[in-house]
């Protein structure tokens, strides 16, 4: 018990530390990131890099969830004879739900992983030290404008998935299990309200800061070696993950 | 060294210590890197620093231009100590030094014109056209202005480290300092990196450290040398001098010989023992 207690403390102790780690490194990353965005050209081209890079993986992924919801939706909504009510369901489910978090989820594995492990390697590469040694913040012109980048090109990409999504659901509902097109949309327009698409807009915005703060952060620590950059881009994705599940909850609860 | 500039005319006085590394104490973990350093660098002196490979010659850099803190002791540069400075001060000075790494650690993103450019476009607000003669300029004293529009990656390590070396100079820093400054370099690329560090040196008097093993081409161009070995100064002074030294340790490093004071193997359990015995590793 003493052995088991005394591990669950280490753990415990560790985590917190880590959690403060990050949280200390939020604000240094808070404080540049006015300095960085006096540099517009380079904060954008980093929402190119988070943003397009991963458009394709998007589009296709929200693709397949929106032609499953329409398939599960109408399996289930048959069951009560409603059916014309597949427009909401699947707008409700993409906006509030399925947007957001496969989005980010996706967006850990394509975009998240890049940032991990191109930071890493400047770093491995003495990079950053020599930023450092010229007098230039590595943070403020490295980390600053990729997790800026990040934040603006999530909730840009989980609207596409939305709309991609949408057409899934749609080609499915009604092209192939023959809802009626008229009220699907219909339906859709008159149910679902602007608190919907904003609780969707917010946890884009909290899982694109969530995601890619993890990623700038596992890039910046990463033990400078190749297996140290190899490590931190898996730790991006298992904690990315589970942070984002794990805000879901705590900000779904908090709108309901 | 220090004492004897009372009381004598200021001709006679040594330039002023711009470097002063006194009683550092340094190490990873439980291991010692540094017990008890003392380095001194002169204004407009190139000063050697030697010392068999993993001794702590880039550790001690590191200590110089702020980036770890030492145990005990202090490091100042001019006049004021590095490890208490706040980043805003520490920024300034760096602006004052420049550092060439051993890898030359040019950004990967930019071009080799871009990468030179780098600290000018950081720290001043210069018209495009100066911007590129100074670029220009510098690259064409390394002998790579006809690379100006290569990537690094296309760069072999020699020529990477001498567009480090244009980068480390671009703002015409008062301290330089040079880490393995020609390790994998060829004759002809070596010759002219000498003769560059001799020249901003005598030029511009600018402050050199140069950190190397290359016993030949330090003592070609260094005003003083410090030898260290296990975390201490063992010897120091004019290249001459170390050369004319009958200490053991010098004279093993100054004619490589792999038996002697300096152990040429990290420490190890006995070599016959460790291969008659499987169990162990
Ligand atoms: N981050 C680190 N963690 C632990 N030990 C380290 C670290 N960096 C360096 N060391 C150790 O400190 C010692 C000094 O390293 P340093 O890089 O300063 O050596 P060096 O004199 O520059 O060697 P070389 O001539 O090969 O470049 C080495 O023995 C190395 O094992
Ligand atoms: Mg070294």
């Amino acid at each position: 018990m003493s052995v088991a207690g005394a591990a669950a403390d280490g753990l415990l102790v560790g985590a917190l530390r880590r959690i403060g780690a990050v949280a200390v490194f939020f604000f240094r990353i808070l404080a540049q990131c006015l300095p960085a965005l006096g540099r517009p050209r380079v904060v954008v081209h980093q929402v190119y890099n988070a943003g397009a890079r991963s458009l394709i993986i998007i589009m296709l992924c929200g693709l397949f969830v929106g032609m499953v919801l329409g398939l599960q939706g109408h399996d289930l909504l048959a069951r009560f004879g409603s059916e014309d009510a597949l427009g909401v369901a699947a707008a409700l489910g993409l906006l509030k739900e399925l947007g957001p978090v496969v989005g980010a989820l996706l967006f850990a594995g394509r975009a998240g992983t890049a940032l991990t492990s191109e930071i890493g390697l400047m770093k491995a590469t003495d990079q950053l030290t020599a930023m450092e040694i010229m007098a230039v913040d590595p943070v403020r012109l490295v980390v600053a404008p990729r997790f800026i980048g990040g934040l603006v090109a999530l909730p840009l990409l989980v609207a596409i998935f939305n709309v991609v999504g949408l057409f899934g659901a749609q080609l499915v509902g009604v092209q192939v299990m023959g809802v009626d097109a008229g009220a699907f949309w219909s339906q859709m327009q008159a149910a679902v309200e602007l608190d919907d698409v904003a609780e969707g807009i917010i946890k884009s915005v909290v899982f694109g800061a969530a995601c890619s703060l993890v990623a700038v952060y596992e890039g910046f620590h990463a033990a400078p070696t190749a297996e140290g950059v190899g490590l931190a881009t898996t730790r991006t994705v298992v904690t990315s993950s589970v942070l984002t599940l794990l805000l879901d909850y705590m900000l779904t609860a908090a709108f309901l | 060294m220090t004492a004897a500039v009372q009381g004598l005319p200021a001709a006679a006085a040594a330039p002023e210590v711009v470097v002063d590394v006194r009683g550092v104490h340094y190490g990873f973990g439980r291991r010692a890197i540094f017990a008890g350093l003392d380095i001194q660098a002169r204004r407009g002196r190139i000063t050697a620093i030697m010392g068999p490979s993993g001794t702590g010659k880039t550790t001690l850099l590191r200590l110089i231009t702020g980036q770890v803190a030492p145990r005990e002791g202090t490091v100042s540069v001019f006049g004021e100590d590095v490890a208490a400075m706040p980043q805003r001060e520490l920024f300034a000075l760096r602006r004052r030094m420049g550092m060439l790494f051993q890898n030359g650690a040019l950004l990967t993103d930019l071009s080799v014109f871009e990468n030179v450019a780098f600290p000018l476009r950081e720290h001043a607000r210069l018209p495009e056209s100066l911007l590129r003669n100074i670029v220009l300029t510098k690259l064409h004293a390394v002998g790579l202005r006809g690379a100006a529009n290569l990537m690094p990656a296309e760069l072999s390590g020699g020529m990477a480290r001498r567009v480090a070396l244009a980068r480390a100079i671009v703002m015409d820093p008062e301290i330089l300092i040079y880490d393995e400054p020609f390790v994998g370099l060829d004759p002809i690329s070596m010759g002219m990196i000498v003769r560059l560090i001799r020249r901003m040196n005598e030029a511009l008097g600018i402050t050199s450290i140069v950190v190397s093993h290359d016993v030949e081409e330090l003592g070609a161009i260094a005003h003083e040398s410090y030898l260290l070995s296990q975390g201490k100064v063992v010897a120091s002074g004019t290249p001459a001098e170390l050369r004319a030294s009958n200490l053991e340790v010098v004279r093993q490093f100054m004619e490589g010989i792999a038996d002697g004071p300096v152990p040429f193997h990290y420490p190890a359990p006995d070599y016959v023992a460790q291969l008659l015995d499987g169990s162990a590793r």
